[in-house]
């Protein structure tokens, strides 16, 4: 009861650094909406066949960054803010408290909920007013909020996992994203996979977590059909970086 | 357990690999103590003070802190230490009271942050982000968030690097306040002052072992060393032959008396028959730092010594550390 007490007023500190750092609140929070505009403002009118839909680009593109949102906000963010604070010796000050570490990790995992929760939303209300996108509701909500949350703790598991690969707070951005931005356009985030797309990419996609997330998410926005095995998928890749979290993640700073 | 004794430590090894960091060192600390750790980097002293805190197991020996095993009861023992690491731990987009508010939470029965903010001086900066404060401030603020949890023994990390005197000497007061708030202190730094001024107790550890023990008065000896009167004599009058004289690089005669004031005496009398002035005497009681240099065999075999502190596992770089 104490550790949920102290998560909670954890998640209060961390969002305020959050807010009050430029580089995490432009690059997590400002990227994905930019993305969405500059996409809609050059591919907009163009439809495109999305499973047994004909979708709008526009609504596409609401749901991919949606996707891409609450991957920079849980995955991006995590990893890089996690590196930083490791490598100035904020980590291994808290491990030095009777602050429990559940409390100060789930407070982490917490926070890029929400702020991926506000990303996706905002994102909604974007394609609601301006990009025709179909906003779920009734049982199809609830199902899109399972994915959502599924989501954002698995790439929050994710990130903490990949922090045992990044040596220090100027190695992490670079490791960061070139873990997660191929990753992006091999699953059809920036530019959607066509039938005619090589079968290797189709591939990779089918392997790695991004694209079934994304499909649970066009199932939200678009209509198209909604599957367990994605949320599945995306599960059990958080389930990995929680594994490998456990193993090897480190409180201090790298010698 | 004794309980007047904070920390007790008998035997204590620590190896990396191959490489044995610790070799078997034995100290104990007296409750309400200042007590100094000091050697070159690599010395083993970071891996002595770690082990205290509970950060790494040991390989052998007996360590007890504040009548805690820091291994088995690492959780129990967190609640009652503070830990002030070097430099760079600090949220820089957290205000002073945020900061403090923040770390005052995971303790039982802290003390109240406005209280803290106080005893550190930083009063005035208390809505100001860690950012915006200067490395002295910075510093007093990571005192200031050890101590919110009303610890019983502090340990404080080279707590001075980097500052200006005028700093320094804050910070030392805000130190000597916490022994007379009664708490114990485990103090390292590369600052002979700093010790000298604040340690009650130093113990001098080098290559794995504690080669002096002492007060910064008597540590290796330091009360028996000869005082050393140093003069500059003209190139054509030689230094009077009844005294042994060193003359050194720098045109300075050194002598090493036993007896001070028959020395002097001889001085005096040879520069009045040579009609000489005396404005460059000088007599100086050895130094902390020439003691400390003489225990770890810095001019012996400098190059040794440079060697261990680049071997040394746990060597940190500082970095973010907001002397901005």
């Amino acid at each position: 009861m104490k550790s949920i007490r102290l998560l909670l007023r954890q998640v209060i500190y961390i969002n305020k650094a959050f807010w009050r750092n430029p580089a995490s609140a432009f690059f997590t929070f400002a990227f994905p909406i930019m993305f969405l505009i500059i996409f809609n403002a050059l591919l907009g009118n163009k439809t495109t066949h999305i499973g047994d839909k004909i979708s709008h680009y526009s609504t596409y593109y609401v749901s991919a960054m949606a996707t891409f949102g609450l991957i920079s906000a849980s995955y991006t963010n995590i990893a890089i803010n996690i590196s930083y604070a490791r490598d100035t010796g904020i980590l291994k000050r808290i491990n030095g408290t009777p602050l429990p570490k559940v409390s100060y990790i789930g407070a982490r995992v917490l926070h890029a909920l929400l702020v991926a929760i506000l990303l996706v939303a905002i994102t909604a209300l974007f394609g609601r007013f301006f990009y025709q996108a179909e906003l779920p509701s009734g049982l199809t909500l609830l199902r899109f909020i399972i994915a959502l949350v599924v989501g954002a703790v698995s790439f929050s598991a994710l990130g903490f996992a990949i922090t045992a690969k990044v040596k220090d707070a100027d190695a992490s951005p670079a490791v960061v994203n070139a873990s997660i931005f191929p990753l992006l356009f091999l699953s059809g985030i920036f530019i959607p996979l066509g039938n005619n797309a090589p079968s290797w990419i189709h591939w990779i996609a089918r392997i790695f977590p991004v694209w079934h997330f994304a499909l649970s998410m066009q199932a939200g926005f678009i209509g198209t059909a909604y599957n367990w095995t994605d949320v599945i998928v995306v599960a059990a890749w958080g389930l990995f970086g929680l594994l490998i979290s456990i193993r090897y993640f480190r409180w201090e700073p790298a010698r | 357990m004794n309980s007047d004794l904070a920390v007790e430590v008998a035997g204590l090894k620590k190896s990396y690999g191959s490489f044995e960091a610790v070799k078997g060192i034995d100290f104990h600390i007296s409750t309400g103590e200042i007590f100094s750790l000091l050697g070159p980097n690599g010395a083993g002293k970071t891996t002595t003070i770690e082990i205290l805190e509970g950060f790494r197991e040991k390989n052998s020996g007996q360590v007890t802190v504040l009548g805690l095993n820091p291994e088995k009861d690492r959780i129990k023992l967190k609640e009652h230490i503070g830990i002030v690491p070097q430099s760079g731990s600090l949220d820089r987009y957290l205000t002073v009271i945020e900061t403090v508010t923040m770390y005052r939470g995971y303790y039982q029965n802290p003390m109240a942050a406005e209280e803290v903010i106080e005893l550190v001086g930083l009063e005035v900066k208390k809505n100001e982000r860690v950012l915006r404060l200067s490395g002295g401030q910075q510093r007093r603020l990571e005192v200031a968030i050890a101590l919110v949890g009303n610890p019983d023994l502090l340990f404080l990390d080279e707590p001075t690097t980097g500052f200006d005197p005028a700093a320094r000497r804050e910070t030392w007061q805000v130190i000597k306040g916490l022994s007379e708030m009664g708490k114990t202190v485990l103090l390292t730094t590369h600052y002979m002052d700093e010790a000298e001024f604040l340690a009650d107790r130093i113990a001098v550890i080098s290559g794995g072992l504690i080669v002096a023990e002492g007060t910064p008065h008597n540590l290796g000896g330091r009360d028996k060393l000869l005082p050393r009167i140093s003069l500059t004599y003209p190139r054509d009058i030689l230094p009077p032959e009844e005294l042994k004289s060193e003359r050194q690089d720098n045109g300075d005669t050194v002598f090493q008396a036993e007896d001070l004031t028959s020395a002097i005496h001889i001085i005096t009398e040879h520069a009045k028959a040579n009609n000489l002035s005396l404005e460059s005497l000088q007599i100086v009681r050895p130094s902390l730092e020439d003691v400390y240099l003489g225990l770890i065999g810095y001019n012996e075999d400098r190059d040794q010594v440079e060697e261990m502190s680049n071997a040394k596992p746990g060597r940190r770089t500082r970095r973010g550390s907001g002397r901005r």
